[in-house]
Order: structure tokens, then C-alpha cells, then sequence
């Protein structure tokens, strides 16, 4: 028992005044069964029986929480009001920084590639209920196999699928332009024609969403007890009015959690366009994301006040669609 | 593979939903009985060239990418812009893969890439599963609330948290080190969120019988709760390196020079140099994914529960 007092640290050094801290003369009656207890089992629980090992078990990760994450959004927020002069410093700006969003044309547009681009890669998710839907079809063979053909995008860096994309999307040589070509359709120049490059991307952005899709809709078929299957079958639907009738209903938490997530990931855009652009690309002006205009206006431009403006804008739009999403909610998903 | 006893039953609409599930859907039919052979109406057996045509195809337009990418990498750089496309390379250009290391510090950077992911993996496995098992299993004053804080980190999208994050690596003097690209990311709510909820699901009974041995809580967290949680570590474990390697916003603005910064950096940074040369440029980003994908095929099941799990990040 004193062996075990002794290990642990001696907790008013650690924190003074914090909520871990306590006389030591607390900590080794809590480390001694025989003390009898004179404080109120109440206030003990509330103190906690295991003395200062939630702090030491929490410190190291609380401290790099605490740096890197609780005073970053404390600084964005302050930084939002101020202007920082070309050489560091800065000054006090007021809602300049808010005025100047409403005066930026790119703001609305990036807003609406932003949310074409989440459209477009939302389409995804009829297409991952299908494949879901073979995947977990009992006692498929070679179903590993197939994982590894469909999951494989899910694994790849974007910035490298990006360039490969790049290049099957070639206006002179690219593989898709050949394939319309053969129709008698002359291709657009896909990378650098605006218009045609946000489609691009959000090709390659339906393609290498379409893995996780699989995977949680695949969970969400997994969930649905068989008995209801066999139920069905019993009042005579056949499989097109069970996958209506069972899977489609049952699926509906599922599918309603992945369009949350795929809208947040979709307005997260920026690594596939950033690499399948390129630098100095005509099109970027009209292809842009609210990320990419952030990243522009914090890295390039560094007017990091007007950047932590849209990086909250960000936060509000997010927080918006999470909102949107979960009133809706209630009017399509079933829950058993 | 997969399939065995169960292959060619009837129903194909019919599933299972019981603790196996998972296993079942990466592996084979190993935990399959019963369950089908029970239903007596309705069942033809059929082998189900429809799905396989279906899945094939379609598994195959998935990977089309990949196949074209090394296709190209193999190639002259008249083949790939030659019209109509060629193929098959007349003879393989193998000389296109140590091009890449003699044209771009791509060994750097791919150490740089290793070196951070490394970092990060080990840093989360060992913060995260102490803070878990903290938030899971010991009492103190304002634990919902520091929890809940910690999880409102996931509500906030990280553009909030990059401006002052530079400014911080900035002031420790890390820009283009290694140590500056893995800091922010070694500290994850997520990953201490995915242990918390391992750690709640675990047994008390082998707590207490280290308690009545005498253990400390250090010693029984790190020799029987710490090794006993496999399955959450290599989930947090896989996600943390997918994440790290494939990440390009964070390295491309704490690492600006070529050979201090990642391969995800050092990729979309070089495409203005290599319009001469693509089928070199197609080698680099081949071998930039090839080390993750190798990892996904060979734990292929650890990774898609892994994947699994990465969706409760929304």
C-alpha cells in the first residue's frame, strides 16, 4: 500500500489550485483501506477514487490539445478582427475582415463550385447501395477480391490519383477524350476549361468517395436481422420488392449518416483540385473551393485576418448542413 | 477465398447480422452455418453470373486508374501522348522508376513521409489509449466537460485550427522539419474518442483482480488493458497512416523546401517541371501510394474495419 502512495505524484506540485489538486495527506488516505473514512461519500466520489492518475494518464494529450487545437480557435477568432502588416504585427481592424467577405465575388462562387462539387459526389451514394448490396451477398465468392478492386481508392493519396486523373482527362492525348472521340464527340479541355474542370474533379471526387460509402453501407446491410428477409419471402416479394420493402428502409440511418459525412468531407475540398489544377491554371478562378480560397488568402496572399474570416465562414456552413441534415432527418430515416 | 460451403445458396438478398458480421464480409465462409439452410420456399440455385459480371466490371473500372497510371509509368513519354493511346509499352521503360531518384529528392521525401507517419502512429497509440482509458475508467471533477470538449475538436473543420498551428511550429523554429510536420496530428481527439469507447466495452473483473494484486493504475493500464486492446489500436493505428501519408495541406505550408517536405507535397509541387516528362512523374506517384497499398492488401480486413470506423469522425 505505502509503495503505491509512493508511485503516485505528489499532486499539489503538479497543479496548484487546479482540479486535480489536493493535500497529500488526502491522497495517501485514499491509498490506505485501513484509514477510517471520515469525508462524506458524496464529496468523495466527486473527487474521484483514483487521485491524480486521471491527470497523469490526460496531461499529455490535454497539453497538445490545449496548444494545438483549444488556443488556435481562440486566435482565429481574434485574428478575424484584426490586420497583419506584411511583416508580422498587427493591428486592431474591426470587422474589416467581415465587410471584405461580403465584397469578394470569389466568396459566392467558391461557395457554389463548392456545393456542385458535393452534389455531385452525394450521386455517389445510390451507386455505393448497389455495390453494397452485391458485396455482402451471402456466401459470395471472391469477395475479398473484389474489396481490393473497390476499396483500393480509398487507401491512395489524393494528390497522386489526382495526377493520374490529370492525365486521362488530357485534352490531345487523354484516354477519356480518345473514348469520346470514337463517338464522334471532340472532348473539352477538361483540366484548364472552367466549367469542364469542376466536373473533372468531381469525378475523381465520386470515384475515390465511392470506397467509404461501400464500406459504411456495407456495415448497414450486415445490421439487418435476416429474419426480416425471410419474412418478406414468406408473404411472397420477390428480391426487387425485398431490397425496396427491407433494405432501402433498414438502410436509411446508414445512408443518412454517410450524407452527412460526405457533405462535410465534400466542402473539404481541396486536395484533388490543388493537384489536378496545377499552378497558374486559367480555370482555378472559377474551379476554386472555399478551402482552396483559404489556403490562398492565408499562404499566398497572408492576409491571415480576412483567411481566419473564411475559415469560420467554413465552420458556419458546415454547421449549417450538419443542422439542415439532421432536422431532415426525421421526415426519411427509419430507426428500428 | 471466400465462398466455400455456402457458395451458390439460395437467396441472395439474404444477410447475416450477428457479431461475426465483419469477418464475414472480408473473409470467407469460415463462421457460416446454418442460417439459409433453414428457409425451405422460394430458393433457385443459381450461380450468380449477373453480380460477379457486375462486380467485375465495375471493380475493374474502379482500379482502371491504378492499371493505366503503371501502364503509363512503363512507357515512353511519346507512347503516353501518343494518339490514339498506346496500350502496352512496346518494351517496358523500367528506366522511368530510378529516373524518379535521380530527378526529384523523392528518397527524401519519402523518409520525410515514413519518419512523420511513424511519429504520428506511435504518438496516438500511446496518448490517446492513456487519455481513453482515462475518460473510460477513472473518476474526476469535470470529466463530461473536458470530454466534451475534447470532442467538439471533430465539429470544427481544421482550417480553424491552421493559421495559429503555423504560427506555433513557426515560433518553436520547425518549419521543414519533420518534427513540425507530425506535431499537430500526434494529438487526436478521434483516436482518443475510438479508445475511450474500446476501453468502456472492456471487462472491470481484470481491473479488479490487478487492483487486489496490488498494481497501480499505471501498471495495470500499460501490462493488461494496454495489450489487451489490439483490435482499437490498429484502427486508430491505420487510420492515423493514412491519414499522415496521404495529408497535403498541413506539410505544404510548414515544409516548403523540396527535400524537407513529403511525398504529398513533393508530388503536386513538381508537375510544373515534369510536363516533359510524364511517364517519370506517373513512376513517382506510383510508388508514392505503393507502400499503402500494400498495406491494405495484405491486412485487408484490419483496414476496412478501420475504414469502418473512420466514419463516425462526421
Amino acid at each position: 500500500m505505502s509503495e503505491r502512495a509512493a508511485q503516485a505524484p505528489v499532486p499539489d506540485t503538479v497543479t496548484p489550485g487546479g482540479q486535480f489538486a489536493r493535500t497529500s495527506a488526502e491522497v495517501a488516505r485514499e491509498h490506505d483501506a485501513s484509514e477510517p473514512d471520515t469525508a462524506p461519500p458524496q464529496r468523495r466520489r466527486r473527487r474521484g477514487k483514483d487521485g491524480a492518475w486521471p491527470f497523469v494518464f490526460l496531461a499529455p494529450l490535454m497539453l497538445g490539445i490545449v496548444v494545438f487545437y483549444f488556443w488556435p480557435i481562440v486566435a482565429t477568432v481574434l485574428n478575424s478582427f484584426s490586420t497583419f502588416g506584411p511583416f508580422g504585427g498587427r493591428t486592431f481592424a474591426g470587422l474589416e475582415n467581415y465587410a471584405k467577405l461580403f465584397q469578394d465575388s470569389f466568396i459566392p462562387r467558391a461557395i457554389l463550385n463548392t456545393a456542385i462539387y458535393t452534389g455531385i459526389v452525394l450521386l455517389g451514394i445510390p451507386i455505393a447501395v448497389g455495390i453494397a448490396s452485391l458485396l455482402t451477398q451471402k456466401g459470395l465468392r471472391f469477395s475479398r477480391f473484389y474489396q481490393i478492386l473497390f476499396f483500393l481508392p480509398a487507401v491512395s493519396m489524393p494528390v497522386a490519383v489526382a495526377l493520374v486523373w490529370r492525365m486521362i482527362f488530357n485534352k490531345e492525348f487523354g484516354i477519356i477524350n480518345y473514348a469520346l472521340s470514337l463517338v464522334g464527340i471532340e472532348g473539352p479541355y477538361w483540366v484548364t476549361a472552367p466549367g469542364w474542370s469542376l466536373l473533372a474533379v468531381s469525378i475523381v471526387g465520386l470515384w475515390s468517395s465511392l470506397p467509404l460509402a461501400v464500406i459504411i453501407l456495407s456495415a448497414g446491410l450486415q445490421g439487418i436481422p435476416p429474419e426480416l428477409y425471410e419474412a418478406a419471402q414468406l408473404d411472397g416479394a420477390g428480391p426487387a420488392r425485398q431490397f425496396r420493402s427491407v433494405t432501402v428502409p433498414l438502410l436509411t440511418p446508414s445512408i443518412f449518416f454517410l450524407t452527412i459525412i460526405t457533405a462535410i468531407n465534400g466542402f473539404q475540398l481541396f486536395d484533388l483540385l490543388f493537384a489536378m489544377m496545377g499552378q497558374a491554371n486559367p480555370a482555378m478562378a472559377d474551379t476554386q473551393s472555399l478551402v482552396y480560397l483559404f489556403y490562398a488568402e492565408a499562404f499566398r496572399q497572408n492576409d491571415q485576418g480576412y483567411a481566419s474570416v473564411i475559415a469560420l465562414l467554413i465552420l458556419l456552413i458546415i454547421g449549417l448542413i450538419t443542422l439542415l441534415q439532421f432536422r431532415m432527418q426525421r421526415r426519411w430515416v427509419h430507426y428500428e | 477465398m471466400a465462398g466455400g460451403p455456402t457458395a451458390g445458396e439460395p437467396g441472395s438478398a439474404h444477410r447475416r447480422r450477428d457479431g461475426g458480421a465483419r469477418d464475414g464480409r472480408t473473409g470467407g465462409g469460415r463462421t457460416r452455418t446454418g442460417g439459409g439452410r433453414t428457409r425451405t420456399g422460394g430458393g433457385r440455385t443459381r450461380p450468380r453470373y449477373g453480380t460477379h459480371a457486375v462486380l467485375l466490371i465495375g471493380g475493374l473500372l474502379m482500379v482502371f486508374p491504378f492499371l493505366w497510371q503503371i501502364n503509363m509509368s512503363l512507357s515512353t513519354h511519346a507512347e503516353v501522348t501518343s494518339v490514339p493511346p498506346t496500350w502496352l509499352p512496346a518494351e517496358p521503360q523500367w528506366g522511368n522508376y530510378p529516373a524518379v531518384f535521380e530527378q526529384i529528392p523523392f528518397l527524401n521525401q519519402f523518409l520525410n513521409t515514413a519518419a512523420v507517419t511513424v511519429l504520428r502512429v506511435v504518438g496516438q497509440l500511446i496518448l490517446c489509449a492513456m487519455a481513453g482509458y482515462a475518460f473510460a475508467r477513472m473518476e474526476f471533477r469535470g470529466k463530461n466537460v473536458l470530454f466534451a470538449l475534447v470532442l467538439s475538436i471533430l465539429m470544427v473543420p481544421y482550417q480553424i485550427y491552421l493559421i495559429p498551428q503555423y504560427g506555433i511550429i513557426q515560433e518553436l523554429g520547425w518549419l521543414n522539419t519533420v518534427a513540425g510536420i507530425a506535431a499537430p496530428g500526434i494529438f487526436s481527439a478521434f483516436g482518443t474518442f475510438l479508445m475511450r469507447q474500446h476501453f468502456m466495452g472492456m471487462p472491470r473483473s481484470l481491473e479488479e483482480a490487478a487492483r487486489l494484486d496490488g498494481a497501480s493504475p499505471w501498471q495495470t493500464f500499460w501490462r493488461i488493458m494496454f495489450p489487451l486492446s489490439g483490435p482499437a489500436l490498429s484502427a486508430v493505428a491505420i487510420l492515423t497512416a493514412l491519414a499522415s501519408w496521404n495529408d497535403l495541406m498541413w506539410p505544404l505550408i510548414v515544409a516548403t523546401y523540396d527535400d524537407r517536405t513529403t511525398l504529398a507535397v513533393g508530388l503536386s509541387t513538381m508537375q510544373g517541371q515534369f510536363t516533359s516528362n510524364y511517364p517519370v512523374m506517373m513512376a513517382a506517384s506510383f510508388m508514392a501510394m505503393l507502400p499503402l497499398m500494400i498495406l491494405f492488401i495484405v491486412l485487408q480486413r484490419r483496414v476496412v474495419e478501420g475504414l469502418a470506423h473512420s466514419g463516425m469522425k462526421g
